[in-house]
């Protein structure tokens, strides 16, 4: 694996080579010495051209428990955030002697714009409405250590599908693995040619959940809609968002996933944040250990 | 000890040794069951002899060779002293020289670990020792758990030929060999175990 | 005066609908004969082996950036690209620095073409001053002082009340106005076409219907108003149908269609590649399918470049913050071709909708080969294969679509008024 551009150019097998070298990658966040010397004396940059803290901490935890220096270069106070060219980035990038790049930035494409321009391998951490692939291996990572495999699940993706990087991202991690993956939204969330990524998309949420075995409940970011897609937080609670009740449609062991940050009473009650079949905290446990599998393998590649 | 990786990562982990060494040639049996089976035995009344306390001996597996070894002087010292010893598996992989930095990737397998190794006498176990490479990998990842008493090594197999000053506390037979060859710990069609030049 | 004959050229001139292997002469920067054999002593002969001899093109939507952003184009560059590309009458857009919204600046555009560029440059005046859809130019003046239309273009008039005073006046002053129609609260944030493709890629879309909404109100205006309206790179299938609804209902209406409208899909947008991205979007294939066959039928009546100069250090950048917008001049010929290799076109009428047509819709003397016309004219290798790269642009921006393609059809002799302008084998003499 040279790079970690998106999840729609993985083949499953490289899926779960990922899973399978983030499976002994839990172990060492357990121990009292947190610390492998796997990637002793490599430099790796975390480029974060959109705020983000829980994605660029975890990447940062991931390359440090892997003895790799790792260094922000964060959009306020760069001169990133102003115009440059991506040459001129890239030459920049380059003078720092970076040995793995790690790059989020607000518009699509900008990681792999950046991978054809390096010489050294680039994952993104997530691209405007794009895809978000570490995600979406945590996300496949927590659901095979709850219920072994993806293999014939239902996954249930409920919310703003058509500005959601994680959405896209888990649709093609889910499908690969072999789920059956259905996707609702308010019809002003729902994007065009949802259904010829292989998933089904429903009307209502109650379509989706009916049977599933994963509901992943994606974050409402009113931030970037471009202007108002649903009245308001109330009707959204209503009609998309998941209550203890609404649980009760799926399978009686589904789990919970969210990419987190939670917005408690809008897109997923409290009780059911914090009830047995959640698995968001473990997905943030996870994300480390999946992120250190990641720059494992990439630093790997010639 | 060149098991190649594969994705069970069960402590108990002889069907997969099997699985992999048998794929292999026939080879030279160097080793056959009972050998083995007197070798783990007079191996776990040394490990007596020099650690008098066997409630401070703790085993750990070198993953994945080691596990069959450690397995059969877990069940020779409890025998023996009459009281389980803790065992633990460590992969090595993140800590190998030739991993670290830019290199190949093998697949690592899980470490288990369910004891602290503070104060422990920690027997490192292994099928085979050659280089030393992978003791010298085992060693630092030990340490990463803790601060054991003492480290000593044991060993089904020493074929020499060492790059690092490692020595082995506990030897099952030294065999020489030539550079070249590959010396496997394997499961015969039997079930029994056997050592192999190939 | 001398005399120059372009002996046995495939003749192709649309405005006689003539298609055979003949001679021209010129002298004095006029056609004077054409014929199997014509009369008369040329001073030189160009052999034309079977080359095709075609009235100059005639673009009708080019941006030249002067003044103001001489560092992407200015009039002497963007008129050696048209002459590559066998144009030898563009028309440039108003939205300069600072914009051509009075007579100044259409006169300082007039002047600097006269001395500077190859080919003839014709002005297209703001409808509004400083594009802002608000208070409309003086049009009458702009007019006069050599405006041949009026257009905001990007800065699209979003008030439809404006918009119909602006056709009104414009249709008194007797000139058409140009409409880049697209509604921008539609497309919002959208930088690609709205689809499966966008979907995928990420890249926020704006739908077909962006420019359809629009288009119908233009339509609707222009039957209320009477004006010409001429409808600028139309992009979505169902505009093509709705243009051809109006005209067939009587409404003064031209449109253009790009190269590579023509030419490409969205799918070209997937790889990021911010020379795909302009607006209107690229659209689908469907969509591209309606405006060949709208090309075929006359409904959209010409081709026009929107030749878009960008320097590479703004277009090297992030999509989101790319600018929209491509060069075109150089590559439109071959880009048409192939409608002629398909079949869709047949060489006569892929020739009329890059000269005689556009010339038509603006009411300027371009686009025949009879003689006493001007010897604006070019000579066609249809055959000569090239590749697209920055090196082999004259543009001063090398942002196209089409870098790294290998294109088919090319210029080979630009001549303006009789003089040569561009040679593909030698150097250009102006």
């Amino acid at each position: 694996m040279k790079h970690l551009l998106g999840i729609e150019g993985m083949q499953p097998e490289e899926i779960v080579t990922v899973l399978d070298t983030a499976d002994a990658m839990l172990e060492i966040s357990q121990r009292e010495i947190k610390r492998v010397p796997t990637l002793r004396g490599r430099t790796v940059i975390n480029v974060f051209l959109e705020p983000s803290t829980r994605t660029r901490v975890s990447f940062e935890i991931a390359a440090k428990r892997l003895s790799a220096d790792a260094v922000n270069v964060s959009a306020a106070g760069s001169s990133l955030a102003k115009a440059e060219t991506l040459a001129d980035m890239v030459q920049n990038l380059a003078a720092m002697n970076a040995d793995v790049l790690i790059v989020r930035d607000r518009t699509a494409g900008v990681p792999r714009m950046l991978a054809e321009r390096v010489h050294v391998p680039v994952i993104n951490a997530g691209d405007g409405q794009h895809e978000h692939p570490t995600q979406a291996l945590l996300d496949a990572f927590t659901v095979r250590q709850s219920l072994g495999s993806l293999e014939g699940r239902v996954v249930a993706i409920i919310g703003d599908i058509a500005h959601s990087r994680v959405a896209r991202s888990d649709i093609y991690a889910f499908t690969k693995l072999g789920a059956e993956v259905r996707v609702a939204a308010p019809a002003t969330m729902m994007p065009p040619g949802i259904e010829l990524l292989g998933v089904k998309p429903c009307e209502s949420m109650a379509e989706a959940l009916a049977g599933a075995d994963v509901i992943v409940m994606l974050r409402i970011q009113q931030e970037r809609l471009d202007g108002p897609l649903f009245p308001g937080v109330r009707e959204y609670a209503r009609t998309f968002g998941l209550t203890q009740e609404k649980l009760t449609l799926a399978s009686p062991d589904a789990i919970v996933l969210h990419p987190g940050p939670l917005n408690r009473g809008v897109e997923i009650a409290t009780e059911v944040a914090d009830a047995e079949p959640s698995r968001i905290l473990d997905q943030v446990t996870n994300g480390v250990a999946v992120r250190m599998a990641v720059l494992y393998l990439v630093t790997g590649a010639e | 000890m060149s098991v190649p990786s594969s994705p069970s990562n069960s402590s108990t982990a002889p069907r997969s040794v099997s699985r992999v060494a048998s794929a292999r040639e026939a080879g030279r049996v160097i080793l056959e069951a009972a050998g083995i089976r007197r070798a783990t035995r007079r191996m776990a009344h040394e490990i007596l002899e020099r650690n008098p306390a066997p409630e401070s001996i703790a085993l750990v597996a070198i993953v994945r060779g080691g596990v069959p070894v450690a397995d059969m002087l877990a069940q020779a010292l409890s025998e023996i002293a009459g009281r389980d010893v803790p065992q633990g598996a460590l992969d090595v992989t993140l800590y190998r020289d030739d991993v670290i930095g830019h290199g190949m990737r093998p697949i690592p397998h899980k470490t288990r670990m369910p004891f602290s190794v503070t104060g422990k006498r920690v027997v490192l176990v292994e099928d085979v020792v050659f280089t030393g490479r992978t003791v010298r990998a085992a060693m630092d990842a030990v340490i990463d758990f803790g601060r054991p008493e003492a480290i000593q090594v044991a060993t089904l197999v020493d074929r020499g030929h060492r790059e690092l000053p490692i020595r082995v506390d506990f030897v099952g037979k030294n065999i020489p060999t030539s550079r070249a060859e590959k010396v496997v710990l394997r499961q015969a069609p039997s079930g029994e175990y056997e050592v192999v030049v190939v | 005066m001398s005399r120059t004959r372009i002996r046995s050229a495939r003749v192709l001139d649309p405005s006689t609908g003539r298609d055979e292997l003949l001679s021209l002469d010129m002298e004095g920067g006029r056609i004077v004969a054409l014929g199997p054999d014509p009369e008369g002593v040329p001073d030189e002969v160009i052999e034309a082996g079977e080359l095709w001899l075609a009235p100059g093109l005639v673009d009708l939507h080019t941006h030249l950036r002067e003044p103001g952003q001489e560092y992407k184009e200015d009039i002497a560059s963007g008129a050696r690209a048209a002459a590559r590309g066998g144009f030898t009458t563009i028309c440039c857009m108003a939205n300069t620095d600072p914009v051509n919204d009075n007579t100044a600046v259409t006169a300082f555009i007039r002047q600097r073409a006269r001395e500077v560029a190859a080919v003839r440059v014709q002005v297209i005046a703001a409808a509004t001053r400083g594009l802002r859809g608000e208070i409309m130019s003086e049009m009458a003046s702009l007019a006069e002082a050599g405006a041949v239309a009026f257009s905001d273009d990007g800065s699209v008039i979003m008030d439809a009340s404006v918009m119909r005073r602006v056709l009104e006046y414009a249709r008194g002053v007797g000139r058409p106005v140009i409409a880049h129609c697209e509604d921008v609260n539609l497309r919002g944030s959208g930088l690609v076409h709205e689809g499966p493709h966008a979907t995928c890629s990420g890249l926020p879309g704006s739908p077909g219907e962006a420019e359809t909404v629009m288009v119908a109100r233009d339509l609707e205006l222009a039957r209320l108003t009477g004006a010409h309206l001429h409808i600028a790179h139309v992009s979505a299938a169902r505009s093509v149908e709705l243009i051809r609804e109006a005209k067939a209902g009587g409404v003064r209406v031209t449109a253009e269609v790009t190269p590579h409208h023509l030419s490409l899909t969205d799918e070209a947008t997937g790889g990021y590649d911010t020379n795909t991205k302009m607006a209107p979007p690229l659209r689908t294939a469907r969509d591209r399918e309606a405006l060949r066959d709208g090309l075929a039928d006359g409904t959209i009546d010409c081709l026009a470049t929107d030749h878009a100069p960008h320097a590479a250090f703004e277009k090297d950048v992030e999509y989101s913050r790319a600018p929209f917008g491509v060069v075109g001049l150089e590559t439109a010929l071959p880009v048409l071709l192939e409608l002629v290799r398909e079949e869709r076109l047949s060489p006569l009428e892929a020739i009329s909708s890059l000269s005689t047509r556009p010339a038509r819709v603006l009411g300027l003397r371009a686009g025949t080969l009879e003689v006493g016309a001007p010897a604006d004219l070019v000579l066609i290798d249809p055959d000569r294969v090239w590749k697209v790269e920055p090196a082999t642009l004259v543009s001063r921006s090398k942002n196209s679509a089409f870098l790294g393609h290998e294109l088919r059809g090319a210029a080979i002799r630009t001549y303006v008024a009789g003089e040569l302008v561009y040679n593909a084998d030698g150097d250009a003499t102006r």
